[in-house]
């Protein structure tokens, strides 16, 4: 059986064995024009709510 | 006619200066005292580091900028403040001596009714043996910290670059330099900009990546951690960060003093008390922070430094410096009007101020050795900082010295982080945090100490656009430019 790209970085003895990885789906998204500029507006709320409490 | 010195023209002493220059007029004066001739957008160092921005993408000269804004400019450093005055005169003074270039080493007397330091820190290479000397870099690593260095580590990165091309396997060390570092996230973003630059260039699979720190777990970062809501989890930003270095295959020595540097080797002491050692061909190690090393004098010529700064060289302030040990620290520790104690008309700024303590839990090795991150207080904190002092100093100065003085506590404020990952406007990403408060306030927040509600993060193309656009909001903010005050800090 193939072994998913993403799960190729895990060492069974090393020190990334329980960390969490990101599936090809996570990081497709990541570069993802279209999700990405949805979450460009979505930050910026984030953001611009976190800045105007601040101040 | 008041005047105020501003000692620096970093992110708070240029923000200090700038707004009360606005707010109060010609009729007082402001006067920044600077060694530098440039102002510098640090953040975006990193991609000069990794040859994706020129030196002067980052930098503008000072001297224009101020003389529209009508502030006194002067390019010097400061050496002593005398908050008392002398026998001859009983108004207080800093004294300057120039870096200007024909006026090296000419020194002045500047009188002031209010002083704000701002001189953002030394950066202590000294500290580690091999590392450097004193405030300068030695020859064995590159850093990140100024334009220059930037500059000069870009370079000695695509030396590298082209030995992988040959053939020549490569190994990259970058994280901190010393166990009571800060800034662990200008070391994050360039392992990370240098990984995605090696990828671009084909020679990802002929590099060893290595991350060296002080923290005690991953995604510490100086703030003890933090949790965030993702994904419908509240997760730790251990779990975020060991993700990415997990996906990006970069290998991690954490809880790490670096006590020594030669050619292409550390030396480092563990927070267990046992010592390795690491090789390199390429490290970028942060210094740690300290004081520029400013003197305090009082009316009759006696040493009062003590009273003035902290022994670290940082400014003492309105913060509760008694806390004690780790259990008994509090939010309320932390200064929100950034007043010297003493002398009221003396402020800071930024990360010239002194902290009352770390934000991460302190740790000492069996063998006595503190392996502790010291506390951020960069970007946007160092912005607000000086925006609510120059505040507070134009009301003593308009409305008379018993008018309230503004609060900044970094218990009481958020920060949006934007950490560079890769830069590329179709295949970058950066991790955008915001976080709040800053310092954890575990009795208003029981649990994570801070509200998940407005501390979240997430990893993509997005975060690189914003920090691309706040590169250049930033720069036109820092000119002066049209509609400049509506940028926020």
């Amino acid at each position: 059986m193939a072994v998913k790209e993403s799960e190729k970085v895990f060492e069974q003895e090393g020190q990334n064995f329980n960390s969490m990885v990101p599936g090809s789906t996570a990081k497709k998204l990541r570069t993802c024009i279209i999700w990405q500029f949805i979450r460009f507006v979505a930050i910026n709320i984030k953001m611009i709510i976190v800045v105007s409490k601040s101040h | 006619m008041a005047r105020l010195v501003v000692l620096g023209g970093g992110v708070s002493g240029h923000t200090t200066a700038t707004f009360a220059a606005k707010w109060l007029g010609s009729g007082h004066e402001v006067v920044v005292v600077t060694p530098n001739a440039k102002w510098n957008w640090i953040p975006s160092n990193i991609w000069v580091g990794v040859g994706q921005m020129t030196k002067e993408n980052v930098t503008f000269d000072l001297a224009p900028v101020y003389a529209k804004a009508g502030i006194n400019y002067k390019q010097a450093k400061a050496v002593s403040i005398n908050p008392e005055g002398s026998e001859s005169s009983g108004k207080p003074f800093v004294s300057i001596e120039y870096t200007e270039a024909g006026k090296e080493g000419v020194t002045e007397n500047i009188e002031y009714d209010y002083l704000v330091n701002a001189t953002g820190p030394k950066l202590n290479f000294g500290a580690t043996p091999g590392l450097g000397e004193g405030s300068q870099l030695g020859e064995h690593t590159v850093s990140v910290c100024t334009a220059d260095h930037a500059v000069h580590a870009s370079h000695e990165l695509f030396k590298c670059i082209e030995k992988m091309k040959k053939g020549e396997r490569q190994k990259f060390l970058i994280g901190t330099g010393h166990g009571m570092c800060t800034c662990q996230g200008a070391a994050f973003e360039y392992i990370f900009n240098i990984e995605h630059e090696l990828n671009k260039a084909g020679v990802r699979d002929m590099a060893d990546l290595q991350w060296i720190s002080n923290e005690a777990a991953l995604g510490d970062f100086g703030m003890g951690s933090l949790h965030m809501s993702a994904m419908g989890y509240v997760v730790n930003s251990r779990i975020f960060t060991e993700s990415l270095f997990t996906e990006r295959n970069v290998k991690w020595i954490i809880g790490a003093h670096v006590n020594r540097v030669e050619s292409k080797k550390v030396h480092y002491e563990l927070l267990d008390g046992s010592y390795g050692e690491e090789s390199f061909d390429f490290a970028m190690l942060i210094p740690p922070f300290a004081g520029v090393g400013i003197k305090a004098y009082s009316k009759d010529g006696s040493d009062i430094t003590d009273t003035v700064f902290a022994p670290n060289g940082f400014m003492k302030v309105d913060a509760n410096y008694a806390a004690g040990d780790y259990a008994n620290w509090k939010a309320s520790d932390w200064p929100s009007t950034y007043q010297n104690p003493k002398y009221g008309n003396l402020f800071a700024a930024g990360i010239a101020f002194a902290p009352p303590h770390p934000i991460s839990k302190p740790r000492v090795t069996p063998n006595g050795t503190p392996i502790t991150p010291t506390p951020p207080r960069t970007g946007m904190p160092s912005g607000i900082i000086g925006k609510a002092v120059a505040h507070s100093i134009c009301d003593l100065i308009t409305k008379g010295e018993n008018a309230p003085l503004h609060h900044a506590s970094m218990a009481h404020m958020g920060a949006a982080c934007v950490a560079s990952t890769g830069k590329g406007f179709a295949d970058g990403t950066a991790a955008a945090m915001t976080v709040y408060p800053v310092v954890p306030d575990f009795d208003k927040y029981p649990g994570t100490g801070r509200d998940t509600d407005y501390t979240f993060g997430e990893i993509g193309l997005a975060g690189h656009w914003i920090k691309h656009i706040l590169h250049h909001l930033f720069i036109w903010k820092a000119k002066l430019k049209f509609g400049w005050t509506l940028i926020p800090e």
